[in-house]
């Protein structure tokens, strides 16, 4: 029996052993009490006349005085005996309804709701703790793709407002502390179709508490969490937290490769983020000095990576306690012309409003833009409902921490080939990156870039692999032609292939398939459903290869199969 | 001392011996068997089950159970006699009464498991 009627039958037992005392009292008095008939004889009261005076006179429905007139001793004992039934009726429900209307325990059964739902989950899905932008956003991405996930907040408001989101999918959520153990267990920690534990809280402490209690009580779950400070970041990477996102380092990683090696910047931009930059962007001219305003957490970690690429700049901070900690610092705000100027803001090639004030960034960026037209301009949101601001500010890039980790860890989730792809990219030139970037832009122009991993094996692609083992080749240009009509290529290409003996890079469309591959696709989210259709037909697979449709039933496989031979034969002959 | 245990078990055992009294007699005669003494028996079974409403342990949900199949037995036994006295045509008869009996004999079975089960987690308890 679950929890909730425990407490509930608990919490009643005073109120029914009043009522069945009340009752029995009651019912005793009547047999005992001596009656007449309506023949003026002398008439005892059985049991079951007893109990059904009894019910209706405590309900206080009131049929009358069955089955004879009572007498005045009767009378006695109904008119004590009516009070003390209705007051304990009265009593019991009483007792029930506050029990209904007890914080506790509407706690607790919306958390044996939360608990049924997650158990009745069948299919694979993401744990995320913590409801907030970042968490509001992966949750809607991961449903608009088919993904369930389920949903811990320790803020009620939050959890009402992910009932109200119109998601494409129902999604269990609690209000309760994710740090709690118990709590990840009833949110599905353990179960087997649990396939990942994402720590979003605004608490790195929080975090830190999810991954560990993550890691240790189910071991082969991987853990993402987010993290703002150093030292978390360390203290999750200690026990084996797979993936760990920070938005400041993000964010100065993505800058300084959109500054020295803008192409790259830009195949790595229209892989992650479902709103791709324009291609032509990659043309800006970015070798210069940089103006950084903030020398905080983001300040400090763009510092650090820019700083990597021999970047020169220029940092303002109005924290005299800073000052000095690099060469070329500037003491002030940003937001008034005189510090930029001092900053050399006219020389400059970009600045970066890196501030934890929202009107101070945009301050700066109207200073700076005012005084260089030409700067490319970064500027950082911290808070969501400046989003429409901060668009009419128009800034070359906007570093929103929320959008950032999302977009990584969806990143993460979609396929883990995009990782590694992505690091292979960084040995590459940019040269190489701005062709990518050409074909990236002819299949799918302004849409959204998306891209999946195909594994050629028995369940992601069974047609291939009945060609496979009866030794047939299959080319990887199959895979990009649509099986409606071969003549025309789906709107997608490989960007490489995983082996066991390593990756290929953009592989060519005559590779030869073999068992075990897993392919990266990058093109339209269409594409891949017509892909699974070439990948799991043999029949659709042939006519791609081929050019016909082949013999598919027995018969005529042997029919066709016949009438070879004897071409073969006849051609012997002559 | 637990208070709480000594109002159940003072529950289980009176319902066993109230209902031990009802079925004492021969079974088809309604003489040896007093009306009261089933309602008593009835009462005081309601009550040793709600008693053992809200624990979690396992022997409480069996002792629960028990208590569940005692009410039944007795309501049951109950009910065949109000229908035999007040709604059957021909009253009262030897086998409604034997009927009504074996039924509480049933009843007496559940609370004597109910007491054993009682008896076997007192002597656990060991203290």
């Amino acid at each position: 029996m679950n929890s909730v009627i425990y407490l509930l039958l608990r919490r009643l037992r005073w109120p029914l052993i009043t009522l069945i005392v009340v009752y029995a009292i009651s019912i005793t008095g009547f047999v005992l009490i001596p009656g007449m008939d309506d023949k003026g004889q002398p008439w005892q009261m059985g049991f079951f006349h007893a109990f059904y005076f009894v019910s209706f006179m405590g309900s206080t429905i009131g049929f009358g005085e069955i089955p004879y007139a009572f007498t005045d001793a009767q009378r006695y004992w109904a008119m004590l005996t009516i009070y003390v039934t209705v007051i304990a009726w009265l009593y019991g429900i009483g007792t029930m309804l506050a029990i209904l209307q007890d914080q506790a325990f509407s706690r607790m059964r919306a958390r044996q709701r939360f608990r049924n739902a997650v158990k009745a989950i069948q299919e694979p899905f993401y744990l995320i703790c913590g409801y907030g932008v970042t968490g509001s956003l992966l949750v809607n991405k991961l449903a608009s793709r088919g993904i369930q996930a389920v949903v811990v907040d320790i803020n009620q408001q939050r959890i009402d407002d992910l009932l109200t989101d119109t998601l494409p999918m129902a999604v269990p959520a609690l209000c309760a502390d994710a740090c709690e153990p118990d709590i990840l267990t009833d949110a599905g920690l353990l179960k087997q179709h649990c396939i990942g534990v994402v720590a979003l809280t605004n608490s790195d402490e929080v975090n830190l508490a999810v991954a560990i209690a993550s890691k240790l009580l189910a071991t082969r779950t991987p853990v993402i969490s987010r993290a703002e400070s150093q030292a978390i970041n360390d203290n999750l990477a200690s026990f084996g937290t797979e993936h760990i996102v920070n938005p400041f380092e993000s964010f100065a990683e993505y800058l300084a490769m959109a500054i020295h090696s803008p192409y790259k910047h830009l195949v790595y931009d229209w892989l992650v983020n479902p709103r791709h930059r324009p291609a032509k962007i990659g043309a800006h001219q970015v070798q210069g000095t940089w103006v950084i305003c903030g020398y905080g957490r983001m300040g400090q970690a763009l510092h650090r990576y820019l700083g990597a690429h021999q970047v020169d700049m220029v940092v303002i901070d109005e924290d005299p306690a800073k000052f000095g900690m690099m060469d070329d610092m500037v003491l002030g705000l940003g937001t008034e012309a005189v510090t930029l100027q001092e900053a050399r803001i006219a020389q400059a090639v970009g600045v970066v409003a890196g501030t934890a004030s929202d009107a101070n960034n945009l301050s700066i960026l109207m200073t700076a833009r005012m005084l260089n037209p030409e700067l490319i301009t970064v500027a950082r949101q911290n808070q969501r409902y400046n989003e429409r601001v901060f668009q009419a500010a128009c800034p070359d890039y906007v570093m929103e921490p929320a959008w950032i980790i999302a977009n990584k860890i969806m990143l993460l989730i979609k396929t883990p080939l995009l990782l590694d792809f992505l690091r292979q990219m960084g040995g590459q030139s940019d040269a190489w990156a701005q062709q990518l970037i050409e074909r990236m832009r002819e299949v799918v122009d302004d849409q959204e870039l998306d891209s999946w991993s195909l594994t050629i094996d028995q369940q992601e692609a069974p047609a291939i692999m009945t060609a496979l083992t009866d030794r047939q080749s299959v080319p990887l240009g199959v895979l990009q032609v649509d099986p409606r009509q071969r003549l025309d290529a789906l709107k997608a290409f490989p960007l490489m292939i995983k082996r066991s003996n390593g990756l290929v890079l953009l592989p060519t469309t005559d590779t030869l398939l073999q068992e075990g591959d897993v392919i990266l696709f990058c093109g339209r989210y269409r594409a891949s459903a017509l892909m699974q259709w070439t990948a799991g037909n043999y029949n659709v697979l042939r006519y791609v290869r081929d050019g016909f449709d082949g013999a598919s039933g027995y018969v005529w496989r042997w029919l066709s199969k016949s009438y070879r031979e004897r071409r073969k034969m006849s051609h012997e002959i002559k | 001392m637990n208070r709480e245990k000594v109002v159940f078990a003072f529950f289980i055992v009176l319902a066993l011996t109230l209902n031990f009294g009802f079925v004492l007699g021969e079974i088809h005669n309604a003489n040896h068997h007093n009306a009261f003494e089933l309602f008593a028996a009835i009462v005081v079974s309601l009550i040793a089950t709600v008693l053992k409403f809200g624990d979690r342990t396992h022997i409480g949900a069996v002792l629960l159970a028990t208590s569940l199949v005692a009410d039944l037995q007795l309501l049951l036994a109950a009910g065949v006699w109000a229908y035999a006295d007040y709604v059957s045509l021909d009253g009262l008869t030897e086998n409604v009464v034997a009927s009504v009996v074996s039924l509480s004999a049933g009843a007496l079975l559940a609370n004597l498991t109910s007491v054993i089960l009682l008896m076997v987690e007192t002597v656990m308890i060991r203290r």
